[in-house]
């Protein structure tokens, strides 16, 4: 958990594929300017778009394989 | 008159093993059979996993009537030891064991297109009543969710500590009573007017079921088998998120209620988190401290996968032949 009175710097992870993990709470603006609110201790937002709890990775940046 | 927690009650014996466990509860008899019994009974039938699920539940709630000094009875501990030998070697006979912890990880990762599993089922043609057998099975665990694995924490340092700490802390409602993940099950069995009373369908359980169950007590009782343990926390995350976005959807078509499919709608999203964290820092920080634990963390990845794949086979085959995969009707 991540106060604005911290000296330490707030931690985030990035990674070629999978979400952006930030440490929470963590407010993001959309495009069409909604906003979105998670006060999860560690917040996965979303990078690849499929998600269908935009901006919040559901893991479907997943590779899929057909069997 | 309201005494706070329900206590479960004892339920009947299915066979030799477990009626003398029983009996033994009870103090009906001061004694208990010997090891050789244990190694001679299917490590996966209904005896051996309800033997071993008594003595395991003394370390959560207990039974209602059974004294709680029996938790740490020097000869029930013996004879669960022989228990657990005998399910334990059982297990690493029977799953396959990955390359390395890698490799195994990156297998869970990949999502098939469609796939065949109990999720699926429901999602597409499963029916309420269906449903309603498979959270009164699961309550075994979610009941108790994340308590079997908060054991592991004092045998972790650093990284790996404050990794799964985090993760706990979430599955325990980050501070907030009434989100405890076990709280919401128990409204989630509400909306299938299921009882929500711990250990209330424990007798109706198959003992496929009852191994899942057990899998989790036994890495989180042992310290030496802290590495595993972490793999199977590992597996639960990573497979979770997509199997409740599917479990979600079988919730909404059914009209099973808000409070059932807030259940699988969190565990999209926080597990979407919490298989990164277990991955990243529990994971990982484990085998940079510990890295002779690489093969028991494969381990508890190919176990976890064993025990989940029979349950799954247990309630398909039973739906498929229009049976109940319950041991007796809800
Ligand atoms: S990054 Fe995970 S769903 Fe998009
Ligand atoms: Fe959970
Ligand atoms: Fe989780």
């Amino acid at each position: 958990m991540h106060s604005p009175r911290d000296e330490s710097p707030r931690r985030l992870r990035v990674q070629r594929t999978g979400p952006l993990l930030v440490e929470g709470p963590v407010e993001v603006t959309l495009d069409d300017g909604t906003v979105a609110v998670s006060d999860r201790f560690c917040v996965a937002v979303c990078t690849c778009r499929r998600s269908r709890t935009y901006p919040w990775c559901d893991t479907s940046h997943r590779r899929r394989t057909a069997d | 008159m309201h005494t706070g927690l329900y206590e479960p009650t004892l339920p009947t014996d299915r066979g030799e093993l477990s009626a003398a466990t029983l009996a033994y509860l009870r103090r009906a008899s001061g004694s208990l059979p010997p090891a050789g019994d244990a190694e001679r009974s299917d490590p996966y039938g209904d005896d051996l996993q309800l033997a071993l699920y008594l003595c395991y539940e003394l370390h959560y709630r207990g039974f209602a009537g059974v004294d709680d000094e029996m938790e740490w009875d020097a000869a029930l501990l013996a004879f669960r030891r022989a228990l657990e030998d005998r399910f334990l070697a059982a297990l690493r006979d029977d799953a396959p064991l990955p390359a390395d912890v890698d490799s195994a990880l990156a297998e869970l990762l990949v999502e098939p297109v469609q796939g065949d599993g109990i999720s699926y089922h429901l999602r597409d043609d499963g029916t309420l009543g269906q449903v309603r057998e498979y959270a009164a099975q699961r309550s075994l665990y979610h009941l108790k969710e994340a308590d079997p694995h908060a054991w592991v924490l004092p045998r972790l340092h650093g990284r790996a500590k404050a990794g799964m700490a985090a993760v706990e802390y979430d599955e325990f409602g980050a501070g907030r009573g009434e989100r405890v993940h076990a709280r919401l099950f128990a409204d989630l069995m509400r909306d299938l007017s299921l009882d929500t009373g711990y250990g209330r369908y424990l007798d109706a359980a198959c003992p496929q079921m009852l191994a899942v169950s057990n899998l989790m007590s036994l890495l989180g009782l042992h310290r030496r088998l802290r590495g595993a343990l972490v793999g199977h926390f590992a597996a639960v995350e990573i497979t979770s998120s997509p199997n409740c976005r599917r479990l979600a959807q079988a919730m909404e078509r059914l009209g099973a209620g808000p409070a059932a499919e807030h259940f699988y709608r969190e565990h999209v999203e926080a597990d979407a988190v919490h298989e990164q964290v277990v991955r990243h820092e529990v994971v990982a920080g484990l085998l940079e401290a510990e890295p002779q634990l690489a093969a028991d963390v494969a381990f508890g990845i190919a176990a976890t996968g064993l025990v989940e794949d029979r349950f799954t086979e247990h309630l398909l085959g039973s739906w498929r032949s229009e049976r109940s995969s319950l041991r007796h009707a809800l």
